[in-house]
């Protein structure tokens, strides 16, 4: 299947979403073009740095390495101009641009440094690999961090809010014959249950409920509402449509027993067994149903 | 056991999920009716379906299951394969029929009614 889609680590996500003004070096130590060489020597022994920009006025002129530096010593130009042994036309980055050009040019050209530009080319910055590497990790540490907290806070929101009784309601909207998003109101129950810490066995039955009531709502009705009641230690899912409603519950209650058009079955939906195994999987139900009105369905579990 | 046994094992091509194959696999079901599969598979097991519909796909990230197995060459559409790679559900694709299938994964070791 070549369409299948590409997944993305974080890392690369990070290194095309970051750019390079976030993660590059903005004290940046430069010489003019006219110092000497014998200075630029001095400037990269004291600031133990092996290159730097070329700077005049505001604008990056060019850089110049330490290898320049050895090649005008040995040739005894110690009082030459930085002017005539740095390279003019130095592969330079824009600030605005993301890491992962950088990362390509890092690669393609095997310097160990750029200089970093505004969009008037005035410099603003240096950036190294090792510019980047600090980059990446401190947004995956945070990353990390944020996610936890966020955990923490979801498992503790109970605790944390004071009342004589506190519930957290999560409301879902069902259409009608919308086979593309079915099961999504579930799977998004489901998530937070268990964002919320409760038992996985538990969750999973109130997934198999979730899922079969909103099948029905998806498949038999006009479209409804699924309403997830969320107590410390119980939770009561109330299921109503707008009709057409149920004429006889206690037959639609068989295990096997369905009113499906055969195009449905097709799809795998249809078996009989929806009511039967939402029966099977709360603790309580209560079921009420009106032929032109509609029906409306309360399953309640115990969290603990 | 994990998935990546059962694609080394069985003519089957990974259709999604392909970084899951370390999902460990606690039995298998079979089964084209959703709601049974709802009510009878367990976590961790391979269900093998001729079904190749969005649902699939829903069914099997609600119950965690280890992998689905779409048989008879049924194929999923592009929409349906997105979700599966964002839910992280693995989907193997083969030729042959459930039957066959059912029977290549029980001489593997992979037994039902986990």
């Amino acid at each position: 299947m070549g369409d299948a889609p590409i997944e993305f680590s974080i890392v690369q996500e990070l290194i095309y979403e970051l750019t390079i003004e976030e993660v590059m070096t903005r004290s940046v130590v430069t010489i003019t073009p006219d110092e000497t060489m014998h200075d630029l020597k001095e400037l990269l022994r004291a600031k133990r740095i092996s290159g730097v920009p070329v700077v005049e006025g505001n604008k990056l002129v060019g850089v110049v390495s330490i290898e320049r530096v050895i090649r005008s010593l040995e040739a005894g130009e110690k009082d030459a101009r930085v002017r005539d042994h740095m390279t003019d036309t130095p592969c330079v980055m824009r600030a605005d641009e993301t890491v992962i050009m950088a990362v390509n040019q890092f690669d393609r050209t095997g310097y160990g440094r750029f200089p970093v530009v505004d969009r008037d080319g005035k410099l603003v910055g240096i950036l190294t690999k090792g510019d980047i590497m600090r980059a990446l990790v401190k947004q995956l540490e945070s990353r990390y961090h944020a996610d936890e907290v966020e955990r923490y806070r979801a498992s503790h929101v109970f605790q944390d809010i004071e009342s004589n009784g506190t519930s957290l309601i999560l409301r879902y909207h069902i259409a009608p014959r919308d086979f593309v998003r079915g099961g999504e109101a579930s799977s998004k129950i489901k998530k937070a249950l268990t964002r919320l810490g409760a038992d996985s066995r538990v969750v999973r039955r109130i997934a198999v409920a979730a899922y079969e009531a909103e099948t029905n709502l998806m498949i038999h009705t006009e479209g409804g509402e699924m309403r997830a009641e969320v107590h410390p230690d119980s939770l009561v899912l109330t299921v109503e449509d707008s009709g057409p409603g149920i004429p006889d519950i206690e037959q639609a209650m068989k295990p096997g027993y369905s009113t499906c058009p055969d195009w449905i079955r097709e799809l795998g939906f249809g078996a009989g067994m929806g009511l039967s195994n939402i029966k099977a999987s709360a603790d309580e139900l209560t079921i009420t149903s009106e032929v032109g009105v509609g029906t409306r369905l309360v399953l309640s579990f115990k969290l603990r | 056991m994990n998935v990546s046994d059962i694609v080394a094992a069985l003519p089957v091509r990974v259709v999604a999920g392909a970084d899951h194959l370390q999902n460990e696999v606690t039995g298998g079901y079979a089964s084209d009716l959703l709601s049974c599969v709802m009510a009878g598979a367990r976590k961790g097991n391979v269900w093998v379906t001729l079904q190749a519909h969005m649902n699939v796909i829903a069914v099997a990230a609600l119950l965690e299951l280890a992998c689905v197995v779409i048989t008879e060459g049924a194929a999923l559409d592009g929409e349906a394969l997105i979700r599966a790679e964002q839910r992280g559900v693995v989907v193997l694709s083969t030729e042959q029929g459930s039957y066959e299938t059912v029977a290549q994964l029980s001489a593997l070791g992979v037994s039902g009614g986990a």
